[in-house]
């Protein structure tokens, strides 16, 4: 039963009710992680900038959230008159099912390397601690994080308003541009890996911190896929989707009530996913030292501290840095990230290769650099040329 | 690294002290000269300073007191002169605390406590009248019910009188009038006050240094 994802042995009882207790213990998890990584960020940021921060509902101000919650149920539901009904309704619902979704493929714990496969036993069935292992699990959560776009581009094109609809044409721009740069750091993964199935990627780093595919894919595809998950997130520096000076509150400029909640609450399960899924391609998962006991128990508290560690770096970034311009956005994706990543890819799938089909190294680096050198050149070109026509332009006007 | 210089700076930021005053829980030590809500002044024996002159009234931009004095009955006077205020009303809606109206008054009979926190729900309670400005026997100011109070802010209600000089000249200081706590008088100089005689003192000693430092 344990790599037999598609339930190809049929169906029974028991497989449905690991099944309901997989989606259910997932879902709650993902919803009190995301109160909590409410409060989380709004306590850091407020150290962050010597202040308290929420206090008063709750211990430490715990129950903030909940409290915010609460009153966003009471609050009215409005709709512009402008609006379209039918799609106004249903964009927050895109944004909330997609975050969701994308975090069941995460594997949250289960010991894996010396003999061990990553499985648990819960009522005499062996099973991942994944809600779903898909033999295309990586590309679940591309294409998860590319119909997210859809939400936030629908809400804002249905509000009938111009700051949503500028807010939500950016954002599409903006995760088009870095879903190229996020796709390509993934592939690197994946080629290292060889597989697509996030169990698989998990197994393949099993065995020590070395074998982590941040150390051997050299830490740029990591750089990469961090700088383009915090664009593809909207979060500060990239949060131009939603810039309050500019577009007031962006796409959700319009919302208000349990829908705009529904937005908050994917903007922010979608944060806890993306660390889920850095730690699962870089970071070996749940992998980390069984100190006593219950093999179990200790994966999932790495796997946890892991993802609180990128929570925390997610924050830091938004307390830290500035956001940019626009064209300053594009600049980094499509002039900086995607050619990096692109001669990454190239430089990995070779040695890759080298190593599976036994070739000659000077040839094959050989031609690394030489492809590498054309390449920067072809580039270096196609800038100048760009500047050019810029710059023709600026004296035209 | 230019870029990274940036996240060591918030690093060092979460363990940094706070600078933030939880308001209501804590409150800051308010400036001597502060402008609250005004009292109206008693002598030590219980008399009122109030004469019912009515320059506060004349004196306020705001137009939002009234006075109407009223001769003292010869048997059982409320203040020692001739006459009294019989009513006065301070109407809170249109106060700007500016101080003039405690300036303008003769006798030191209102000075403006620290006390702020008074938000009122009707535009009844915004009219004070003459029985919740004036002192208690004890020479503190009457708690409202509206009125938010922490424990001893009544003690520190007394206000600075005449922060300018009697004359209006602004350069004026040495005596730095005081009033309140059933008590007047001249009172120890504060922050940017001299003591008259201390300052002739030393003015003194320095000149004979000066003398001393001259014939070397």
């Amino acid at each position: 039963m344990t790599g037999d994802p598609l339930y190809l042995d049929g169906v029974d009882l028991t497989d449905l009710g690991i099944m309901l207790i997989k989606v259910l213990v997932a879902f709650t998890f993902l919803l009190v992680a995301t109160m909590f990584m409410v409060w989380f960020e709004r306590k850091l940021i407020s150290d962050m900038q010597n202040r308290i921060g929420p206090n008063v509902a709750g211990p430490w101000g715990l129950l903030q959230t909940f409290a915010d919650g609460v009153k966003f149920f009471f609050k009215e539901d409005l709709r512009p008159e402008n609006a379209d009904p039918l799609v106004f309704r249903l964009a927050p619902y895109i944004s909330a099912v997609t975050a969701f979704l994308s975090f069941a493929v995460v594997p949250i714990g289960g010991s894996f390397g010396g003999g061990d496969s990553g499985t648990v036993t819960i009522f005499g069935r062996e099973t991942f601690l994944q809600v779903a292992d898909p033999p295309v699990g990586i590309l679940l959560l591309l294409a998860m994080s590319s119909i997210a776009v859809y939400g936030v581009m629908l809400a804002g094109w249905a509000s009938g308003s111009k700051y949503p609809l500028i807010g939500s044409v950016r954002a599409s721009a903006q995760a088009i541009s870095y879903e190229a740069a996020l796709g390509m750091a993934t592939v690197v993964v994946v080629v290292l890996a060889g597989t697509l199935s996030t169990h698989g990627i998990v197994a393949a780093q099993s065995g020590g911190i070395t074998r982590w595919f941040l150390i051997s894919s050299g830490i740029v595809p990591f750089l990469v896929f961090l700088i383009a998950a915090t664009a593809e997130l909207n979060r500060p520096p990239f949060d131009l989707v939603e810039a309050e000076q500019e577009l007031v509150g962006g796409f959700h400029t319009e919302y208000s009530s349990i829908r705009f909640a529904l937005f908050f609450l994917a903007e922010f399960m979608n944060v806890i996913t993306m660390s889920a899924i850095m730690v699962t391609l870089f970071f070996g998962g749940p992998a980390g030292p069984i100190l006593f006991g219950m093999t179990w128990f200790w994966p999932t508290v790495w796997f946890l501290l892991k993802v609180l560690a990128f929570l925390f770096v997610f924050v830091w970034f938004r307390a830290t840095l500035p956001r940019l311009r626009y064209d300053q956005l594009m600049h980094l994706g499509w002039k900086l990230l995607i050619p990096l990543i692109l001669f990454w890819l190239m430089f990995i799938s070779l040695k890759e290769l080298r190593a599976a089909y036994d070739w000659n190294w000077l040839v094959t680096y050989g031609a690394a650099i030489v492809a590498l050198a054309v390449g920067t050149a072809l580039l270096l070109a196609a800038l100048r040329a760009g500047d050019r026509v810029y710059q023709e332009e600026l004296e035209d006007a | 690294m230019g870029y990274l210089a940036g996240f060591k700076v918030t690093f060092k930021k979460l363990f940094e002290e706070r600078v933030t005053t939880e308001y209501p829980k804590e409150k800051r030590p308010k400036p001597p000269r502060f402008h609250g809500r005004h009292v109206l002044n008693r002598y030590e024996d219980g008399m009122e300073k109030c004469i019912g002159c009515e320059l506060c009234a004349g004196v306020c931009p705001a137009r939002c007191i009234y006075v109407r004095g009223a001769d003292n009955s010869e048997t059982d006077p409320v203040s020692p002169g001739e006459r009294y205020g019989y009513v006065y009303e301070i109407n809170y809606l249109r106060c700007i605390h500016c101080d003039l109206c405690v300036e303008a008054c003769p006798t030191e009979a209102i000075t403006e406590s620290k006390l702020f926190e008074f938000s009122f729900s009707n535009r009844a309670d915004a009219i004070y009248t003459k029985d919740e400005l004036v002192v208690g026997d004890d020479g503190l100011p009457q708690r409202q019910p509206w009125e938010l109070w922490h424990e001893g802010d009544d003690l520190a209600t007394s206000g600075w009188m005449r922060a300018t000089a009697p004359s209006g000249n602004p350069d004026y200081e040495n005596r730095a009038g005081w009033s309140g706590e059933l008590g007047y008088g001249v009172r120890a100089p504060e922050m940017g006050q001299h003591d008259r005689q201390e300052q002739e003192k030393s003015d003194s000693t320095a000149e004979a240094d000066g003398h001393s430092g001259a014939s070397h």
